[in-house]
């Protein structure tokens, strides 16, 4: 039964990745594409681990898998943050038809 | 003093964690090779990083914040799941129904965790990307669907839901 749900994971985690995927390559800009890797693959990868897990049972592999789980929830946010401030600061603009742009001032204070 | 005093407790806090982390790996056994592998490690932490991790970690251990960790924790899912539909939902709209724009709002956490938490949760959830926050307690956050550019509103849509638990968890 464990296996059956842990497969259950393991797909619907693949699927969520190749979604990821499919908007990293769809969205136009930087930030946006940010925004579908970095929730997607996170989830998609844990639910993938998950799986593992449940597959391979009490035991070395289980708690690596769930270690490594752990780590991606706390630093895939973190790095997406520091690509996304990173690229506004080297002057990657937003898409041209953003609608708001409320950093530009606080990047503005800064420079000058 | 006070500093050797910091790197030797996260020595021990790190040895431990290797400890009880490699336990699992080693089918049961740990051997002088694992022990020897964690030392070194937990003195590179301790002796490298002492100074980057939160001032007041003391006040974690406490049965109320884990009470709210562990109510913050399905919430945080829930609302993870429902980021990762909506993603998906723009990303395979054959019209792509986004109208990008980075925001400002407010927050009135005061501690570095309590910041660092909210920011995190802000990225994992529906259609938000935190990307700098300020000294005095504003964040600039990507939505990927603007609703309101004006702050109050931003931040009722964005950050009140999590503030509340992060609130009761790391101040």
């Amino acid at each position: 039964m464990t296996d059956v749900i842990g497969y259950i994971l393991i797909t619907i985690g693949v699927l969520f990745d190749i979604f990821g995927c499919i908007g990293l390559v769809r969205f136009p800009d930087v930030y946006n594409r940010l925004q579908a890797s970095t929730k997607c693959v996170t989830l998609g990868t844990i639910m993938l681990l998950v799986g593992v897990a449940l597959i391979s049972g009490v035991g070395p592999t289980a708690s690596r898998a769930v270690v490594c789980a752990v780590f991606i929830l706390i630093t895939s946010p973190t790095a997406a943050h520091a690509i996304a401030k990173g690229s506004y600061a080297s002057g990657v603009k937003l898409w041209e038809k953003s609608v708001v742009d409320k950093y530009a001032e606080e990047a503005g204070k800064k420079e000058s | 003093m006070k500093l050797i005093a910091r790197r030797a407790i996260y020595f021990v806090v790190g040895l431990i964690i290797w400890i009880f982390g490699a336990w699992p790996f080693t089918d049961g056994k740990i051997d002088i090779q694992m022990f020897v592998a964690g030392v070194i490690a937990a003195l590179i932490v301790a002796f490298l990083f002492h100074d980057i991790l939160p001032r007041e970690h003391h006040v974690f251990v406490s049965p109320v914040r884990m009470f709210w960790l562990l109510v913050y924790i399905p919430v945080f899912f829930y609302y993870i799941i429902k980021a990762n539909f909506d993603v998906v939902y723009r990303a395979l709209h054959p019209k792509m129904p986004i109208s990008p724009g980075i925001v400002k709002i407010k927050t009135n956490l005061k501690t570095d965790s309590a910041v660092t938490a909210l920011a995190n949760s802000i990225t994992l959830t529906p259609g938000t990307l935190t990307v700098d926050l300020t000294d005095d307690g504003f964040l600039y956050v990507h939505w990927i669907n603007v609703k309101s550019d004006d702050i109050d509103q931003a931040t009722k849509h964005i950050a009140q839901k999590f503030e509340w638990f992060i609130a009761r968890i790391f101040e």
